[in-house]
């Protein structure tokens, strides 16, 4: 355990001391809000948009963006402990190879924790609040955090599977798509287009924008929190598999 | 033709900026679905706008993107250039090339055909694409030569500034300088719906933004009726000058530094 614990913290001081990880990805999201909801605030005349603000539709954006911002630090670290041979003299400790995944993504935590404070901090000052009221905090903020580490935990894996720092950040435009074709933009019922409405059905960041949406906009909606939980949960499960059955590999390698 | 002369430089470097361009995966996927993504998610995602009160356009919603996605992929071929000179730099080929160099100028004439080929192979596959998902083409000929002349000048601003960015401080570290005011130009132009419906300080700031213009006239261009073909021109024209006057001082920085 206390090996667990020093990995953390070994993880939490090398993503937070790297000023180039932290700001953009708090930094770049809020900007790409505050022109968002200026361009389009005009949707929010459709008839059917939940909301008469666009800022408070799109206030949900952000956190995903940072979640994406999270994959790639997560992966770049991780992969920078293989080609530095960190990972192979931890192969040689009693770890299991699960507490070893956990504490490497405890940095990762503790920037997407930073960000959806920030995040949420920034939609109260400049947007209607929270509609779930101060019992909706704790909600977005553990959404959030399921949601970074689902993202870092792909970021990871991707890095333990191809040991290469360039890789990982070759799968960004992969995580961008993801965030592009899903109801980021509009509500699905709102999306004309069939197939893209389509595309954004089948995918999971569609459900972890509306849970953290709903929050914000709705109030307590059972369905959108419990199928964002499950989208991000799950994701993460599959992820936190994934990468640990390629650190596994890592292992036998060395 | 000797070697080291204005037209040898260009060529060679262009050659091999081309060259490494199609064959690296790492730099020709992120250039070419960049743009694509950007057009899947407002042509897709954001189809209905075009029925918000207000929003007048003669053609659908694709090609109201499309105006805007044709200057993305031509600014970020430029962009993307600009990350190449600083490459070059980091890895010591300017450094060689700079000695092997008798007329200079080749070098930024080398990068700016280098951009434009990317640009052209972007713009193109962006286009095929739109095509098959519902792109109106109404202009005529002259129109289609005026939408894709103006795209590609602003291709030659974008690679001159990231070029005079990249020269200066020769390091891949200069990304976000180079990336990020050519994002913002991009972005705080009215790219979703037109000018009367934005809000904001986004609406200030596109009052003054040039690419307002430039944008403007190209989807005129798509629907056969350009407005402001002249100042349009005009005001690339003048950036284009600007921002070679602004990559020739680069090219001057490097040359002290090598």
């Amino acid at each position: 355990m206390s090996q667990v614990l020093l990995l953390a913290q070994r993880s939490v001081v090398r993503t937070l001391r790297q000023p180039a990880m932290v700001f953009p990805s708090v930094f770049f999201p809020l900007l790409l809000l505050s022109i968002n909801s200026s361009g389009l605030d005009s949707a929010t005349l459709l008839p059917g948009f939940p909301t008469d603000s666009y800022f408070q539709f799109a206030i949900a954006i952000p956190f995903i963006q940072g979640a994406l911002f999270s994959a790639m630090s997560a992966g770049t670290n991780v992969a920078n402990d293989i080609e530095t041979g960190f990972l192979n003299r931890l192969s040689l400790t009693p770890l299991r190879r699960l507490s070893l995944m956990l504490g490497q993504l405890t940095g990762i935590v503790a920037l997407g924790l930073i960000q959806a404070a920030t995040f949420l901090l920034v939609g109260i000052a400049f947007g209607d609040g929270l509609a779930a009221g101060p019992g909706g905090v704790p909600v977005l903020i553990l959404l959030s955090l399921t949601i970074s580490l689902a993202f870092g935990c792909i970021g990871a894996w991707v890095a333990l599977r191809t040991g290469n720092g360039e890789a990982v950040q070759g799968v960004f435009p992969l995580f961008f798509a993801a965030l592009f074709l899903s109801s980021m933009s509009l509500p699905r019922d709102l999306i004309e287009t069939d197939w893209f409405r389509t595309v954004a059905t089948w995918n999971p960041v569609s459900y972890m924008l509306e849970g953290i949406r709903s929050l914000f906009i709705t109030g307590w909606d059972a369905e959108a929190l419990a199928l964002g939980f499950a989208c991000a949960a799950g994701v993460a499960a599959i992820a936190i598999t994934a990468a640990s059955m390629a650190l596994r590999t890592r292992m036998v390698r060395t | 033709m000797s070697r080291g002369s204005f037209t040898s430089v260009a060529r060679g470097l262009a050659w091999r900026n081309v060259h490494n361009w199609f064959t690296n995966p790492a730099l020709i996927v992120p250039s070419i679905l960049f743009p694509m993504f950007f057009f899947t998610a407002f042509a897709g995602g954001l189809s209905r706008v075009d029925s918000i009160p207000g929003f007048t356009y003669d053609a659908n919603y694709t090609t109201w993107i499309y105006g805007f996605v044709l200057l993305q992929a031509s600014t970020f071929g430029g962009v993307f250039t600009g990350f190449s000179v600083a490459r070059d730099f980091e890895s010591g080929f300017s450094r060689r090339l700079m000695l092997g160099a008798k007329n200079r100028g080749g070098i930024i004439a080398g990068y700016w055909i280098s951009a434009l080929v990317r640009s052209v192979t972007t713009i193109t596959v962006v286009t095929i694409v739109a095509l098959i998902a519902g792109l109106e083409l109404n202009g005529g000929g002259i129109d289609l030569v005026g939408l894709y002349v103006l795209a590609l000048l602003v291709n030659a601003f974008a690679m001159l500034f990231g070029t005079g960015v990249a020269m200066r401080l020769r390091t891949m570290q200069a990304g976000p300088l180079i990336q990020t005011p050519a994002f913002l130009l991009l972005f705080l132009a009215p790219v979703w719906v037109p000018y009367d419906l934005l809000t904001g300080w986004v609406q200030a700031a596109a009052s003054v933004n040039p690419i307002t213009l430039v944008i403007d006239t190209e989807r005129g261009f798509l629907v056969g009726d350009p407005t402001k073909v002249l100042p349009a021109f005009l005001v690339v024209l003048l950036l284009i000058s600007v921002s070679l006057l602004w990559a020739r001082g680069g090219l001057r920085s490097a040359e002290r530094a090598a």
